[in-house]
């Protein structure tokens, strides 16, 4: 039954590869812009936080396939041009740094206020509060929230072949299903053997991350 | 704990803060006047782009929001479905995984796991798939419902049964003492308590349903939801970037409806009865489900 699978497993391998460079990329970025947006939602200063707000409601409450398409449509209206992978890592970047953001923030409210106090007792400023205090306690409690939403993000990013990126397993399955007939359901049992690849291990290393931290707490 | 990150600033962080505001502002201001002046130079401010959509006086404006609104039917519906047949079966199978022994959940668990770590795009091309073979005739739209409450289903029972195991033994042990068996206990006594505690966190897994149904356009060619819809105006319109906005802003409104509808029953449960003997699970955080 898994023949077709079996003749076409340097593909399989080339758009896996593919997909894990779109998700690494997209884990870089989310973890960067997540965290600048984390920070801005606690800052003294207004309006960042009123930036902060509106971009996670925003995002957060649109499909990821909506984000997509907007970008991979909208965008080259404006005469700004990019490839369907620039504007697919740009998608789900820009769609996960909503929830990283959540997750972070919601680390740094759990670390206990007399911390972030004492800082402030001591006379240290809201950044030297921010990094030499709570965030690295924040990062403990950060673990489980970051992880759960980045093994999502992995899993999104099979949406994003969608727009034609070209070369992932999205692009394969359809390649291989539509352009070259193979039989549908033994290909899509391929494309869920290399995500339950990456996914299962993952959730399964988050888990023991979370065990040894509950412990430590 | 934001409080607490600065003091309340005297006058000279007071000063600071409204020099950081205003440069802050001007940065984004600034950025925000290129943007504009991006959208003007390529004419995506023009007016007819933007009239079909938003002008009542068009001639295309009734038909416009009409398919707007046939859409927004179908994506209503398949979440309508495919939210309670989530609950449904996320329930039932978060009560026989708990009823059952050390060995005999080993199946239940391996299959709840399979679902977890798929992507919900590839489930719904599996349930599309084996719709298929079970009869050629199945509309799409019943294999979009199978794959958002496969997954749905999955999230919720653990969210069910992680309610369920926060409550005292107590519960439990009271109910046997008085003769319940097992099954009762499960169904009167811990599946209503896990269930009041989770809503929250259930409510918010229902918005990543919302949101999942805009998988369909990308699955199946015939699935006329709300994506659908935003589509085909873009390629009759020939207006990309304003038919999506408009297509975001209304699942964004469904979207926040949701929330709101989440924030209220979590604000309505722990005012109802402040005196209740069993302590409420604290509602797993809403903000892990992308």
């Amino acid at each position: 039954m898994f023949d077709p699978v079996l003749d076409n497993l340097d593909l399989f391998w080339s758009g896996f590869l593919r997909s894990v460079g779109i998700a690494l990329w997209a884990l870089l970025g989310s973890m960067v812009l997540g965290s600048l947006l984390a920070v801005m939602r606690v800052s003294p200063v207004p309006v960042l936080r009123a930036v902060g707000t509106a971009y996670v409601a925003v995002v957060r409450n649109t499909p990821l396939t909506v984000v997509l398409f907007a970008l991979a449509f909208g965008i080259p209206a404006l005469q700004v041009n990019a490839s369907f992978y620039v504007f697919g890592v740009a998608g789900l970047t820009l769609y996960t740094a909503a929830f990283v953001c959540e997750a972070v923030r919601s680390g740094i409210n759990a670390v206990s206020p007399g911390q972030a106090e004492a800082a402030r007792a001591l006379g240290l400023t809201f950044s030297q509060t921010l990094s030499q205090v709570v965030l690295p306690q924040a990062v403990r409690s950060v673990v489980p929230p970051l992880g759960n939403v980045q093994i999502a993000m992995v899993k999104n990013s099979a949406v994003v072949g969608a727009i034609g990126v070209g070369g992932e397993l999205f692009s394969v399955y359809t390649r291989l299903s539509s352009a070259q007939g193979y039989e549908r359901l033994p290909i899509l049992l391929g494309v869920a053997f290399f995500f339950l690849l990456v996914t299962i291990p993952a959730g399964a290393l988050l888990a023991a991350t979370e065990k040894r931290l509950a412990v430590a707490r | 704990m934001s409080g607490v990150l600065f003091d309340e600033p005297g006058p000279r962080a007071r000063r600071r803060t409204r020099i950081a505001t205003v440069v802050t502002a001007v940065a984004l201001l600034a950025l925000l006047v290129i943007a504009v002046q991006r959208f003007a130079r390529t004419g995506q401010l023009d007016g007819d782009l933007w009239a079909p959509l938003l002008d009542p006086r068009t001639d295309e404006f009734s038909q416009v929001w009409s398919i707007i609104g046939s859409g927004l039917s179908v994506t209503l519906r398949a979440f309508a479905v495919a939210a309670l047949a989530s609950l449904v079966l996320g329930v039932t199978v978060a009560a026989v995984r708990l009823s059952l022994g050390r060995a005999g959940r080993i199946p239940l668990v391996a299959l709840v796991e399979l679902f977890r770590g798929l992507p919900v795009v590839v489930t719904i091309f599996l349930a599309g798939e084996v719709l298929r073979l079970v009869d050629s005739g199945t509309s799409t739209f019943w294999a979009l419902v199978l794959g958002l409450t496969a997954y749905n289903s999955v999230i919720i029972a653990e969210i069910v049964r992680a309610g369920v195991v926060a409550l005292p033994k107590g519960q439990a042990e009271a109910g046997l003492a008085i003769g319940l068996t097992p099954g009762q206990v499960m169904r009167s006594i811990q599946l209503p308590q896990a269930l009041r505690a989770m809503l929250p966190a259930v409510i918010s897994q229902l918005v990543v349903v919302l949101k999942d149904t805009a998988l369909a356009s990308i699955v199946f060619n015939d699935v006329q939801d709300l994506l659908y819809a935003a589509n085909r105006l873009r390629l009759v319109l020939d207006n990309p970037l304003q038919s999506f906005a408009v297509i975001a802003v209304i699942y964004i409104v469904l979207c926040v409806i949701l929330d709101r509808a989440a924030v209220w029953t979590e604000k309505r449960l722990t005012r109802a009865r402040p005196s209740s003997a069993a302590p409420v699970a604290p509602a797993e955080e809403a903000v892990t489900r992308v």
